[in-house]
Formats: structure tokens, sequence, C-alpha cells
């Protein structure tokens, strides 16, 4: 197998782990595409999914556009925008948020209705106000979902910034194109590794979170509760 | 529009291999899914460990694992079997998380009373949770359809032709229409397929008046005699 110890031995060559184009710069370059992409989305997912939840106004309208949303190709919208706005880092980023605010809106309003109709009336009956009945018990009981929504936007987007490298962006998936240029596979392979470890590890992570959260929502029943949220697949 | 209509050979040519691409992988996805499900909501010890290595693979970004199939199973670069593979993967392991909820769902009562009707098990599986399975089996497979059409157009990138390639060539060119032509068919595609899947799912299952599709929502809305549940009430029955 010698494309698997090529492989290796690109990834072990010391040559590729510094300066512009070394694997640490692109994996930084791919965490900050990815960060600015869920600052991005965050600002538009969080209020909105908490206004939605909250209130359960424009429940059905949020369903239709997020599956709408999901439906359509993100290669397509990603080589769309770079042509309307030429390159550069604002259309994949548009692209990539456009991708990352359906899952984190579907897990923030999910993460507020998760939360029991009666803790909810018991609240209010505490004399609290709607914006403390948010803060205090529906965001911490409902944000275990929340994380779930996050979890699967941010793989989400990490998988699509690879593609992203298509319109000339920077970031890991820089290998696999520059590979397939060069027809240099090892290279190729070298990238796609490194993407899937940079996923698998941001995975284990929010996984971690997820969990955390889970014990200090329901302390009570966090022995069982702890495998069950589902993160990675898509809901609706 | 007429760029559609001058190429529309080509259009449709690459509307029907992206037909093939698609529901290739999401039928061997469920096939395989299925029985895999149907163990893991008998075996509770090893619902987790599926569960768990379903949602690892699914974490798999496409890109890479289309790049890295070829060294992997030894295809070639530009074989189109790298995307089929790589997205049975994930509708494999979309599904089984969807399939062993369905079948966990079937109630032990019906089962027993099954048995003592003298089904086997093979029987009971095939004839009883099967079926009553089937609406939750086919909401999962439509959740499937969706991820795996938008991504076989990446499959474009590596050299394999579909839909996608009306995007990567329309971007060589700084041709807009042929992008939007594009999206426009993938989006097509989905809408037809979805269509499909929910006229099977009314042949096979007649009985499921509350099943998916937004006429069995209708009438089941309508005989309820309200607007939608409140939210409150539907996710604290939900999620188990």
């Amino acid at each position: 197998m010698s494309v698997v110890t090529d492989t290796v031995d690109w990834l072990l060559d010391a040559d590729h782990w510094s300066g512009g184009g070394g694997v640490p710069t692109r994996v930084l370059e791919h965490l900050g595409y990815t960060g600015l992409t869920m600052l991005g989305a965050a600002a538009v997912a969080i209020p909105l999914g908490l206004y939605i939840g909250h209130t359960g106004r424009f429940r059905s309208a949020a369903i239709g556009l997020t599956g709408a949303l999901r439906a359509l190709p993100t290669l397509g919208v990603l080589t769309w925008f770079t042509l309307l706005l030429g390159l550069g880092l604002t259309a994949p980023i548009l692209a990539l948020v456009l991708l990352a605010v359906p899952p984190l809106l579907a897990g923030i309003y999910s993460g507020v209705e998760s939360v029991d109709a009666q803790t909810v009336d018991a609240a209010r009956a505490q004399g609290m106000t709607e914006w403390q009945i948010l803060r205090r018990v529906e965001v911490p009981i409902g944000l275990p979902l929340m994380i779930g929504g996050l979890r699967s936007a941010t793989l989400q987007v990490v998988a699509t910034a690879t593609v992203a490298a298509y319109v000339s962006l920077g970031g890991l998936g820089r290998y696999i194109f520059d590979g397939q240029a060069r027809r240099d596979y090892p290279e190729m392979a070298a990238g796609a590794v490194l993407v899937v470890a940079l996923a698998l590890v941001l995975d284990g992570l929010f996984a971690l979170a997820q969990a955390g959260a889970q014990r200090s929502a329901r302390p009570s029943e966090h022995r069982s509760a702890a495998t069950s949220p589902t993160s990675s697949s898509p809901t609706t | 529009m007429t760029w559609a209509w001058d190429n529309r050979s080509v259009v449709i040519d690459l509307f029907l291999v992206h037909a093939w691409l698609s529901v290739v992988p999401i039928v061997v996805g469920f096939v395989l899914a299925v029985p895999v499900g149907w163990y893991a909501s008998r075996h509770p010890r090893l619902r987790g460990v599926l569960l768990s290595g379903g949602s690892i693979l699914y974490t798999i970004p496409s890109l890479p694992l289309f790049v890295l199939l070829p060294g992997i199973i030894g295809t070639g670069f530009l074989d189109p079997l790298n995307v089929i593979i790589a997205l049975s993967i994930y509708a494999f392991a979309i599904m089984v998380r969807t399939a062993a909820d369905a079948f966990t769902a079937v109630s032990p009562a019906v089962l027993d009373a099954a048995t003592a009707t003298g089904y086997s098990s093979a029987q009971r599986g095939f004839f009883v949770e099967l079926p009553l399975a089937g609406p939750v089996l086919l909401a999962g497979i439509r959740v499937v359809r969706v991820s795996t059409i938008s991504l076989v157009t990446v499959g474009a990138l590596i050299g394999v032709r579909n839909l996608g390639s009306l995007f990567t060539s329309g971007y060589r060119r700084d041709f807009t229409t042929e992008i939007l032509v594009g999206v426009v068919a993938v989006v097509l595609l989905a809408l037809l397929l979805d269509a499909l899947l929910v006229l099977l799912g009314r042949v096979l299952m007649p009985w499921s008046v509350d099943g998916p599709g937004a006429v069995g929502r209708f009438w089941s809305r309508l005989a309820r005699r309200g607007p939608d549940v409140p939210a409150g009430v539907a996710a604290g029955g939900g999620r188990s």
C-alpha cells in the first residue's frame, strides 16, 4: 500500500508543518472561517430561535424556511455568490452562514420548546418576567439541545469550508485542490485526513460540552439521559 | 433561461445521472439500516455502540471521504462508485438511528399479541414491526433524500459528472445562469423524489392517514378540529 505510506510520509514531512502553506496555518485558517461563520449564524439564529421557542410564533414559517434552505446545494450557492461578489472572504462566508443557520435555529427553538410547559408556568406563577423565564429557566434546561444544534451546524461548516477552497479560500481544503491540480494524490489524501481529524476532534469536544450541559440541566437523571440527544443527524 | 433550453439534452442527461447517483445510496443505506436498526432496538447495550458509530461516520466530511475512498478500496479516482459508496455510508448513518427509534417505539403489547397469535419471530418482524415502524422510516428516508441529493453535487469537484458539474463549469466560465439552472434542477429533483416517496408511502401504508404528507396532515388536523398542537405539549410528549 504505497498510497498509505506516501500519505504518512507527506504528513510526517517537517516542510509541510511550517510557513504560510503549512499545516498549522491551514488549520488556523480553517478554524477562523468556521468561527467567523458561526458568529454570523449565531447573530441571526440565536435571537430568532429564542423568540420562536419562547413565543411559539412563526414556528411553521421557520420550519418551512429552514427546510427550503437545506435543499439548496451549498456548492451551487458558493460558486454563485463568488461570481456575484467576487473573490475574497465575503461570498464563501455568506454561503456558509446560509448553511449554518438552519441546524442552529432548529437546535435553539427545540431546546426552548423541550422545557416542560408546567415548569414555565411555575416560573411565571412565582412572578418571573418573561425575560427572566427565558434566561433562568428555558435556556439552562434547553442548553443540551441547543449545543446539539451548534454541534451539527459547526461540523457542517467545517466540512463545507473544505469545499470552499474551490473558490480560492485557504484552509485545509487547499491541500485537496492543490494536490488535485498537481496530480499529487498523497497531498490530497493528507489534506483529507487532516479535515477528518479536525472534524472528529471538534465533534468530541462538543459531545463533552453537551454531556456537561445535560448534567447541569437535569442533575437527577444525568446517568440515563447522557447518551440521548441526537446531535449530528439532521433534526427537523 | 434560453441557455437551459438550448442545452436541454445536457441538463436532462446530468439530471438523470444525478438521480441515479442519489437513489442508489438512499436505497442501499435504507436496506442496510433497517435490519441493523431493528437489531439495535432489541439489544439496548449494542444500541449505544451502533448509534455512536453511525454518528461518527456521519461526522466525516464528504469531500475528504470522496478523496480517501480510492486509496482505501482501490477504485479509480474518477469512479462514480466512490460517490455512491460514500453517500451510502451517510444514508446508513442517518437511517440507522431513525430505524432504531422507529422499532423501539413499537408497543410491547402489540408484539406480545402477535406472539400469542402464533407469529414466529421473523414473521412478527416482517408483518407487524416493519409496517408499524413504516411511517417513521419514511420520515427518515425523506430527510436522507435532501442531504444525499445536495452532497452528490460535491462529487463534481473530483470529476464525477452530475448536476454539480453545472456549478463548476459555470464558475470556470463566469456564467451565473448555468449555476442557477443547476440549483433549480437540484431542487426540482429533491421535490420530485419527495413526491415519489410520499406516493410510495401512501401505496404501501394506506392506513397511516396521520403519516407525513401535506394531505395527511391536513386531514388529521381537521379531525382534531384545531390548529397545531401547542409547542410545549408537542415537545413534552416527543422525546423519550
